[in-house]
């Protein structure tokens, strides 16, 4: 029944006893290991840092230095995207593979410049910026490789995030011409502004086999759910603009609708609603009397007023964010960056990230059809509910928007945790804002559970030397009926403990330290603890209450022999 | 003397080590050779070269949206051209189903009339009568958003005995099946040897499909709902709980994954189990499989059977369910099996292994953080997947499979009212459960957006969002005799609920026959007191989520009820840490009388507890709302009725709710100045009728047949202030009026 166990304060001794001579030898062996490794280290760093140095400024290199490939008329096309694909059926996972790290492997195709026969390129921009940013990020982060014999996945280096720039047929002839094209198995493309004039699909228009889709505008009809990802389209304004984050709470307007380029059904529904409500609902339109360009797209109008936009979305608690000619609107970044409530109308459209992010606690989907209602849908919303939107929406933009770089690391780790789901990020890890992440106390034993007696219970014992009071915890805590196993640890290095009979042991040195706790250095020494263990967690985990738990008829006139425990409180 | 050297030693190689690293760490081969190939011009660890010429932006600045589509397309015809053109295979809420029809009169269920001599399968039977008796049923087809036949489409295997005959006539003959518009079919079943096709074999035009084993590449995502496949035996209301009693650490058992059932030889979903021997270890992965089904093994039979079939009689599924860590789950002939919730409910985390299976519920479960789900191409690497899950992820994903089990799946009722809801989340889009409610304790069942889609306001979400509940409570006193004298306890109530620090506001609820009585003859308090008239001063109204009612925290009362202000402040500092239970006076408990076979009421002094009366105790508003909203009409008619037990229901509710006991507070135990021997001068207390307790062990037998199991548990804690008793000054005591009383 009594398990005794041995155990120092100071930690497992590291170095267990040994002979003087083997000391000498193994301190002599680990003196030469080291100064070698210090010796490798030192050769191998400096040399290496001054090269380096001279890299970056030399080693600027020019997008019109990349391969000239030419594309024969008849090169083939690939087929266009079906439908029915999925991760089981059109994405090879033998590639990715048992990883210890639980992570996929990234490769890049080197950047190669496209041309049909006549020289003419397949794309009219050739590689954007942005395209040049998102693949920048993916080669810096740990998802990379640079060996393609191991990647689990491929990214072309043709730039499809924009189709209106593409010529379609030649760009599904140059996917086809990769050399571990295959199908299109396991090659990611990112698209975010799909489809054109006039029909503008819903997804990227550009015949691309099994590859899987990084599109922004997927509608419910296009999207392969659980092979694509839905992304957000990329704002410029993220990188442009800096809008401090503002604590949420009420704003000086309650709606608030800046796009510029709005159907005028729409627009007429929501002058209607501008008249009904007032002041609450500002309505903005591009400045007519400001010449295009980049300035006339960081300022809106209302009947001659000029604001800043994007600030002005600061001003508001909710954000229309309307479909345009296509789903996807890049206004919604801007929106979510000002920790404004997107007001989101665009039916059947498949939200950002929507795999991961609970856009429930960030946003109002609307459907289109509804638009006049939507003050009253809007009113109806709980003020805390409104100000835990503008703190998610402001979270959702810093995280998974506000740059090339975590679109694209993003969209990775979507597919990573398909691939490895029992490794996936959690619910939390996604959608809590690092506010919430501090403040919330997750249990790990969070099922409601009132176990049963039977299995009852361990004791564990710390003793030092004071055997006497050890004993009489032992004796007391062994007429309990529910006690399973006690477990006494001996803390004193300098003495075994007791053998034999451990009832007839005595102690001669013990003295009695009772009132332990009256001692001036231990209350001060205690008191530091928990200012030291309150620095380390950063915050105080420990709470006050003012209640105790006692026995339903605790110090009840009622006869002692019919409770359950008659002798609490006795000593 | 030793040690001091051992402690130098040990300084002088963690200084050593310091220095390596901070001199830039310990160079391995691999990254020396890159280092090599670097100094020809070549950077591997930036593969990506950084471009210095000007990129031209994704997009112009004056080109945000295309002026053309001003002028030419009308979104709301591009809307009606979606809605034609989406049907059949592609077919979504907002082309094939009519939101029109559920905005009049909300969500509401309408099941067609039964016909003679159609047979229907207990399970059918089972999900319409949980239909039928559920708070979304309407008998009255013009009210209803949503249609469920009353033919039996469950079993659609054309060699099954349950397999119906012409329904295809019979549904084009149904004078309201409108193409299947706003219709819901249930199907467990679908296809036959050798194909097993996911058709139904009748054309089920724009409705929606409630299906078992249905997958990814049919499965008409945010339309269709996915089922589980459930057993004729599976309970229609109620249900068994899950097995797991309580948690164990380190988690492990005694096996690490079992797996017991049939192998095909041949044909669809055979490979994945023909190929489970390759795993089996005979130790802790013991993956077992039989060759004897059907009435001619014998001749397909190959040369592993005799062997596996006799590995497989020496192990007892039961045994092996209970012992496992995790269970495999493959694929059957269909992409579901019953292993499935076998597993959740034995609290063996399942591993997937069903290539293609959109998994049950999964448009709101998220399954990961209950299952593994594997692939049936990388089998193999199973073992060393689930022998890589850290088991402090073990635990959590065997407390999930437990909260999963009893939330969504042990009965068929909890089957269909989530199926149901599931639609009701995609009609009342902006007012939907988000992915929290679903997945966490209580879940969706419980947590009804119709109240709030706020999470802070429900009383379970507060440590997880790290917010705490309003420090305030509303008062609410149920009043049913006439102001007479002013000496009444309802006044004396008035003035002590009406000090304490935490009361905002106190509502009295006038359920008395008696004209309200004028504003002055209530006596004067700090905080302003609303008084409500009943309006049809029925005993359930005391629980109705009046709009009054804006702090999370309700104080009910009874209007003869005795408290101090001390007792009130005690009692509501306790709730703030278990905002979610009932906190209370006078507690009361339930017991099995086995002589009568029937659950007994009893008011004694016992040794525990397991409801506390709404006389005198502080709960969440919430539970306003689901009393009102969640109890069927029958229950809350017949409290109605009898003018009583309200408050037995109540703790039934909200145990149901969180499965744990109320909460009493400190050693009073009589709060009615009826039962402290003073005869007010009000009318007899409905308490002293004899007839008032025989009702309430009838209430209790009928409430526990509804719930389908009885969901009280019982306490034997109570709270008390900490110094409650201690012999310590009185004045170091800071609610020592409650030792006086």
């Amino acid at each position: 029944m009594y398990a005794t166990g041995k155990y120092t304060s100071r930690g497992p001794a590291l170095i267990p006893r040994m002979k003087t001579k083997h000391r000498i030898y193994y301190i002599t062996l680990f003196s030469v290991v080291l100064l070698g490794l210090i010796a490798t280290g030192m050769f191998q760093f400096w040399p290496h840092s001054i090269e380096s140095t001279a890299d970056w400024t030399i080693e600027k290199r020019s997008v019109h230095d990349a391969p000239l490939i030419h594309l024969p008329v008849s090169s083939p096309i690939p087929e266009r995207g079906d439908l029915s694909c999925r991760m089981h059926t059109c994405f090879d996972v033998y590639r990715c593979g048992y990883n210890p790290k639980n992570r996929i492997k990234v490769y890049i195709y080197p950047l190669q410049k496209f041309v049909d026969e006549l020289g003419v390129p397949i794309s009219s921009t050739g590689l954007s910026r942005e395209y040049n940013d998102l693949l920048s990020a993916i080669s810096d982060s740990d998802f990379y490789t640079d060996d393609v014999t191991r990647a689990c996945l491929f990214i072309p280096s043709i730039d499809v995030l924009n189709q209106n720039s593409l010529r379609i047929r030649e760009t599904a002839q140059a996917f086809a011409m990769l050399p571990r094209w295959d199908k299109g198995m396991n090659h990611l493309l990112f698209n975010m502004l799909p489809g054109g004039p006039p029909d503008y699909n819903t997804a990227l228009d550009v015949p691309r086999d099994r590859a899987l889709l990084a599109g922004g505008g997927f509608s419910t009809w296009t999207y392969r759910q659980g092979y694509d990802v839905s992304i957000p389209v990329y704002s410029p304004l993220s990188a442009d603009v800096e809008l401090p984050e503002r604590q949420p709470g009420p704003r000086r307007y309650f709606i608030l609708s800046s796009q510029t380029a709005i159907h005028r059904e729409y627009r007429g529904e929501l002058e209607r609603l501008k008249e009904e409500n007032g002041e609450a609902l500002l309505l903005l339109d591009k400045c007519t009397n400001l010449s295009q360009g980049a300035a006339s797209a960081r300022k809106r109008c209302y009947k001659g007023q000029v604001y800043d936009y994007p600030q002005i979305l600061q001003e508001s608690s909710f954000c229309v964010v309307l479909r345009g000619a296509r789903l996807g609107q890049a206004a919604l970044s801007d929106v979510l960056q000002a920790g404004c409530v997107p007001i989101i109308l665009a039916d059947s459209y498949i939200l950002p990230f929507s795999e991961v992010l609970d856009w429930k606690r960030a946003s109002v989907v609307i459907p289109e059809e509804k638009l006049s209602e939507m003050y009253s849908i809007l009113k109806s919303i709980p003020h805390r509910q409104v100000e835990e939107m503008q703190r998610q929406a402001r979270w959702f933009w810093e995280a998974y928007f506000s740059s090339m770089k975590a679109i694209g690391l993003t969209t990775l780790q979507i597919i990573n945790d398909r691939i490895y789901p029992y490794a996936a990020r959690t619910y939390e890890q996604w959608n809590n804002p690092p506010v919430v992440k501090w403040a919330s106390v997750n249990s790990p034993l969070f099922l409601p559970l009132i176990p049963p007696r039977a299995p009852g219970f361990t004791a564990v014992v710390l003793t030092y030397d004071r055997v006497e009071s050890l004993f009489r915890v032992i004796t007391e805590i062994s007429k309990v009926p529910s006690l399973a196993k006690l477990l006494v640890v001996w803390n004193n290095q300098n003495k075994s403990p007791p053998e034999g009979n451990l009832k007839k042991f005595k102690c001669p040195e013990c003295t009695a330290i009772d009132g332990l706790s009256l001692d001036q250095t231990h209350m001060v020494e205690r008191s530091e603890c928990i200012n030291k263990f309150a620095s380390v967690f950063g915050t105080m985990p420990l709470k006050v209450v003012e209640h105790r738990a006692d026995p339903v008829l605790y110090k009840d006139d009622f006869p002692e022999k019919l409770k359950s425990f008659p002798n609490i409180g006795s000593l | 003397m030793q040690a001091k050297k051992r402690y130098l030693i040990l300084l002088s190689a963690g200084a050593s080590l310091v220095l390596l690293f901070y001199l830039g760490g310990v160079e391995l081969p691999a990254a020396r050779s890159r280092h090599d190939r670097s100094r020809h011009g070549y950077r591997p660890d930036q593969p990506w070269p950084h471009f210095s010429d000007p990129l031209q932006p994704l997009l112009a600045w004056d080109h945000t949206d295309t002026e053309e589509y001003n002028l030419h397309v009308s979104p709301r015809q591009k809307r009606d051209v979606n809605t034609s053109v989406y049907k059949g295979k592609r077919c979504r809420m907002d082309s094939c189903f009519d939101f029109g029809l559920c905005q009049r009169n909300g969500f509401k269920v309408y099941v067609y009339p039964q016909q003679k001599g159609e047979k229907i399968s207990e399970s059918y039977q089972n999900i319409l009568s949980t239909i039928e008796g559920s708070r979304f049923y309407t008998s009255d087809p013009g009210q209803a958003c949503l249609f469920v036949l009353s033919l039996d489409t469950l079993d659609r295997d054309q060699l099954s005995p349950q397999y119906v005959h012409n329904l295809k006539t019979k549904i084009q003959n149904l004078p309201l099946w409108n193409d299947g518009r706003n219709h819901l079919i249930f199907n467990l079943y679908s296809g036959t040897w050798p194909d097993y096709t996911e058709d139904l074999g009748f054309d089920i035009g724009q409705a929606m499909l409630a299906k078992a084993s249905i997958s990814t590449e049919n499965f008409r995502a945010n339309f269709d709902v996915s089922i589980p496949l459930f057993s004729k035996e599976h309970p229609r209301t109620g249900g068994d709980r899950g097995f797991l009693k309580y948690n164990s650490i380190p988690p492990f058992r005694k096996y690490m994954l079992v797996f017991k059932g049939k192998r095909y030889l041949t044909g669809i979903g055979s490979d994945t189990r023909n190929a489970l021997y390759h795993v089996h270890n005979a130790e802790d992965v013991v993956l077992l499989t039989t060759c004897k089904h059907g009435k001619d093994w014998q001749k397909h039979k190959d040369a592993r059977c005799d062997k596996d079939n006799a590995e497989y009689d020496k192990y007892d599924y039961k045994e092996m369910l209970h012992n496992s860590t995790f269970c495999l789950v493959p694929r059957g002939r269909r992409l579901g099996s019953f292993r499935f919730l076998e597993a959740l409910q034995a609290a063996c985390v399942p591993v997937m292994l069903s290539n293609g299976w959109a998994l049950p519920f999964s448009e709101i479960i998220d399954w990961n953080t209950a299952a593994v789900i594997g692939d049936e191409r990388l089998l193999l690497q199973i073992p060393t997947t689930v022998r890589s899950i850290h088991q402090d992820k073990i635990l959590s994903l065997r407390q999930q499979t437990q909260f999963l089990w009893e939330a969504y799946f042990s009965s068929v009722e909890k089957i269909v009212l989530t199926t149901l809801e599931i639609i009701q989340d995609r009609v009342q889009e902006h007012g939907s459960r988000s992915s929290l409610m679903w997945n966490s304790h209580p879940g969706g069942l419980f947590t009804l957006p119709q109240y709030s889609a706020y999470l802070g306001d429900f009383p379970f979400f507060y440590a997880t969002l790290g917010i705490k509940p309003l420090p305030k409570f509303t008062a609410v006193i149920h009043a049913v005799s006439p102001l007479v004298s002013q000496s009444q306890p309802i006044l004396k109530l008035l003035v002590s609920v009406g000090k304490s620090q935490y009361c905002a506001q106190i509502v009295v609820l006038w359920n008395c026959d008696k004209p309200l009585p004028a504003k002055h003859r209530w006596p004067a308090t700090s905080v302003p007191v609303i008084v409500i008239e009943g309006e049809n001063k029925v005993m359930s109204s005391r629980f109705l989520p009046y709009d009054t009612i804006v702090t999370d925290a309700v104080l009910s009362l009874d209007e003869d009820t005795v408290l101090s202000t001390t007792e009130v402040d005690f009692a509501f500092t306790v709730w703030q840490s278990f905002p979610e239970r009932i906190v209370g006076y006078p507690a009361r408990s339930h017991f099995w009388d086995s002589n009568k076979e029937r659950w007994g009421y009893t008011s004694k002094w016992t040794n525990d507890y397991s409801m506390v009366l709404t006389g005198a105790a502080i709960y969440h508003r919430y539970y306003h709302h689901l009393y009102t909203n969640y109890l069927p009409t029958s229950l809350k008619s017949m409290v109605d009725q009898l003018a009583n037990c309200e408050d037995i229901l109540m703790n039934f509710l909200v145990s149901a709710v969180t499965k744990l006991p109320p909460i009493k507070v400190t050693q009073k135990k009589q709060y009615k100045e009826t039962m402290m021997g003073q005869v007010g001068s009000s009318r007899a207390s409905r308490w002293a009728d004899p007839d008032h307790f025989a009702q309430r062990q009838t209430c209790m037998n009928k409430f526990a047949s509804w719930f389908g199991a009885m969901p009280l548990v019982h306490s034997q804690m109570r709270l008390d202030p900490v110094l409650f008793k201690d012999q310590v000054s009185i004045l170091r005591k800071k609610y020592r009026d409650i030792e006086r009383l």
